[in-house]
């Protein structure tokens, strides 16, 4: 239970810093740090109390096993992150060629 | 002498021994990917990275003249093409699409379980140029004044 | 079966649009329009017929509980038509119009990815699959909004990169959520096991799911990406953003969430109702002081959106009809009002209503479209919108809540009167005198695609008849009233 609450804690670490950091990279940082929060929170939900890895080796008894649903979910979600990032570092570059800074205070052309 | 692009000597010299290593490991987890943990996504990440290494150590101008930029392009996309074929092929085949229509095999063999190697093979190149050619438009993009668009 | 290749067609245009293209974009035209219309005959086809039963199709050959599953029912299949249609015209559009941009290829590949991103949000019946093709039409639609180059666009992309990442991640929580409860990702098995379990979670569930996809289709509290990002992008884009992305990825998920997984909660359904409310009276209130013409249509989108939500708040089976068929009626009119945006920004170069004027004369076919969509978007007889509004606004005092119809009438009137000042500025009232500049041609393909989508403004008024309304909107809502069938449908085989 106190490991779900700890999970929950760094999702809101991550929404923390979304709110109130002005910096480019760090608005960037901490959707990291909320999607980590996430893909842990379904690597625990995929715990067994006693089981073992969910991979078959040779010359091994077949004992229980953990949930591999949720290890291959994950896969995809980091790679779905992973292709954002790149994303919004690509677009990161490109504000700061048009608006000569990083704080995101001062790009403020749209608004009404 | 006049400043080389890149880093220092000690770090060249070391990533021109290691590379190599980083790809082979690459390839081994590509290719055991239906018996250990890892697959093609998490083999084409670590041959990326061995490229970056170089990309790193050595310098923009290096990198554009020892690999063909166009190619790794072409690459990513016509294995993304294969990809989608050998799910056509298993829907013209019998099954769904994707279906698994090779044979089995002994279980933990090498060429075992079907189209399974096929397809980390396939997803590993894709990975690898992709993300190697995202990086690498970001790191050319200040050599021009108009870089190229993601 | 026809439900893969709506995925495959699109996703291997995509690919060999990036292979094959050099640097012209002659065979990304060639493959983009072949791949499109035939998206478009597949589903036409596939909705007529379909009718009122439900095809699954398994990928890989497994069997349903361990496999990703592709459901062709009623909803989906119209969903399927209204996306495919827009794409075409969007198409057709934007053949001329995107050679003003740099690099024309990668906007078709892009766009083929859209498409294939929203097929495959509409026909999954697997929530974490839905969750990945939501992800791979997101990704086109924040490249395509920054395709322009302007220091504007990449502001409104990166704003509405990291808003729909947020919104992305709580939905990602609320599917975890849902996975650890009742250990199963296909939908119909966890309608199946929900009722069983604590309330509580369905309730928890439901408002993560609220606000994820909330943001997706733009709801009131969530909105504040959307007049950045449809403002800024290409114009036959934002005319499939407004048109059809945020109901694809918004409300066609929130209906198949919440009434045929969760069975339509009552509290749920009066969180649609105030939501939908406060979405449409002050999306037109802030609608009527923009003078930028494609600001001004992104507020009405969120606007119109409130009327949709409003209709499937009301749970009823009239209150439905009206907002699935105020759903295909607001892509086919918002579209043509985008692309009518999109020629008064080529041929003017501006997009301030105040510098444009007396423009009827110049541009005849988008004046002329252009009144017609107006007067479809106020809700005037015999245009398509008079009729979704009519019914939204009988089911609302039918359902005995006259509140939220005298909302809907004063909601329309406001709406009439911004479109009334849209028209009088820009194609009636004086010409501007400084603004001499010889305006740009209007193609053929524009000028078609604006024409096909104005004549299917006064088609759709039809589908009120009752002989084809049974045809084709009331399998649709007796499909999302009835969640006990969509189980035994989808699980049955």
């Amino acid at each position: 239970m106190v490991i779900y609450i700890l999970c929950f804690a760094l999702l809101l670490v991550g929404i923390y810093g979304i709110l109130t950091k002005r910096d480019l990279i760090k608005i960037i940082l901490s959707l990291g740090i909320m999607g980590y929060a996430v893909n842990l929170m379904f690597i625990l939900f995929a715990y067994k109390r006693g089981a073992g890895y969910a991979i078959l080796v040779k010359d091994k008894a077949v004992t229980a096993m953990v949930d591999p649903l949720p290890q291959a979910l994950i896969l995809t979600s980091i790679v779905i992150e992973l292709g954002i990032t790149a994303m919004l570092v690509a677009l990161a570059i490109r504000l700061f060629e048009k608006y000569k800074t990083f704080d995101i205070t001062k790009i403020r052309r749209l608004s009404g | 002498m006049k400043p080389s692009e890149g880093m220092t000597l000690i770090v060249k010299t070391v990533t021109r021994i290691s590379v190599w290593l980083i790809i082979l490991y690459g390839i081994y987890i590509i290719l055991h990917g239906h018996l250990s943990p890892g697959g093609g996504f998490a083999g084409g990440v670590i041959i990326a990275l061995a490229l970056l290494n170089v990309l790193l150590a050595y310098g923009r101008g290096f990198i554009t003249r020892w690999l063909n930029i166009g190619f790794l392009h072409d690459l990513e996309s016509s294995s993304a093409a294969i990809f989608l074929a050998i799910g056509i092929l298993g829907m013209a085949v019998g099954g769904g699409f994707l279906a698994n229509f090779i044979s089995h095999g002994k279980l933990f063999n090498l060429l075992s379980s079907g189209t399974i190697p096929l397809l980390n093979i396939v997803i590993g190149l894709k990975v690898c140029t992709g993300l190697f050619v995202v990086v690498w438009t970001l790191a050319i993009f200040h050599l021009s004044d108009k870089g190229e668009k993601q | 079966m026809i439900l893969p290749f709506l995925i495959i067609i699109p996703l291997l245009a995509a690919f060999l649009i990036t292979l094959i293209s050099g640097g012209r974009d002659s065979w990304a035209i060639v493959f983009s329009i072949l791949a499109v219309i035939s998206l478009l005959a597949l589903s036409v086809f596939s909705f007529l017929s379909t009718g009122s039963q439900t095809f699954i199709y398994e990928m890989s050959g497994w069997k349903i509980p361990l496999t990703i599953c592709l459901v062709q029912d009623a909803l989906s299949t119209f969903m399927l038509v209204i996306v495919n249609l827009i794409a075409l015209t969007s198409l057709m559009f934007s053949v001329s119009y995107i050679r003003q941009y740099s690099a024309p290829w990668k906007y078709y590949a892009l766009f083929m990815l859209l498409v294939a991103g929203m097929n495959g949000v509409i026909a999954t019946g697997d929530i974490f699959n839905l969750f990945v093709f939501m992800e791979i039409a997101l990704f086109s639609a924040y490249a395509l909004v920054a395709f322009g180059g302007k220091a504007e666009e990449y502001e409104a992309s990166f704003k509405y990169a990291v808003m729909g990442s947020v919104s992305s991640t709580l939905i990602l929580l609320g599917i975890g959520i849902l996975y650890s409860a009742t250990s199963t990702l296909t939908m119909a098995k966890i309608a199946e096991i929900l009722p069983t379990l604590d309330v509580k979670l369905t309730y928890w569930v439901g408002a993560i799911f609220l606000a994820g996809f909330g943001l997706k289709a733009a709801i009131i509290p969530f909105h504040a990406w959307l007049p950045d990002a449809h403002s800024s992008a290409p114009a036959p884009i934002s005319a499939m953003l407004s048109g059809v992305f945020i109901k694809s990825l918004g409300v066609y998920v929130l209906i198949r969430l919440f009434f045929n997984v969760f069975g339509g909660v009552a509290v749920f359904n009066e969180v649609f109702l105030v939501i939908g409310a406060i979405s449409m009276i002050i999306g037109v209130f802030l609608a009527l002081g923009q003078w930028d013409i494609k600001r001004l249509l992104a507020y009405h989108s969120i606007s119109q959106i409130g009327y949709i939500i409003i209709g499937i708040g009301l749970a009823t089976n009239l209150g439905i009809l009206g907002g699935v068929f105020h759903l295909f009626n607001h892509a086919i009119f918002k579209a043509l009002l985008f692309y009518n945006a999109g020629v008064l920004e080529m041929t003017t170069g501006t997009r301030d209503l105040r510098q444009m004027g007396g423009l009827a004369k110049k541009l005849p076919t988008t004046s002329f479209t252009s009144m017609i969509a107006s007067l479809s978007i106020a809700g005037l007889p015999p245009f398509n919108g008079f009729f979704s509004k009519l019914i939204i606004f009988i089911a609302a005092i039918q359902a005995g809540r006259p509140v939220y119809a005298f909302l809907a009438g004063l909601g329309s009137l406001l709406t009439l009167a911004s479109f009334m000042k849209m028209q009088r500025y820009a194609f009636y009232g004086k010409e501007n005198k400084d603004a001499d500049k010889t305006l740009a041609k209007v193609s053929t393909a524009m000028k078609w695609a604006m024409i096909s989508l104005a004549v299917l403004c006064l088609l759709t008024s039809l589908m009120v008849i009752p002989g084809i309304r049974e045809l084709t909107l009331d399998p649709v809502v007796a499909v999302i009233m009835n969640k006990t069938g969509y189980i035994a449908e989808v699980l049955g085989r």
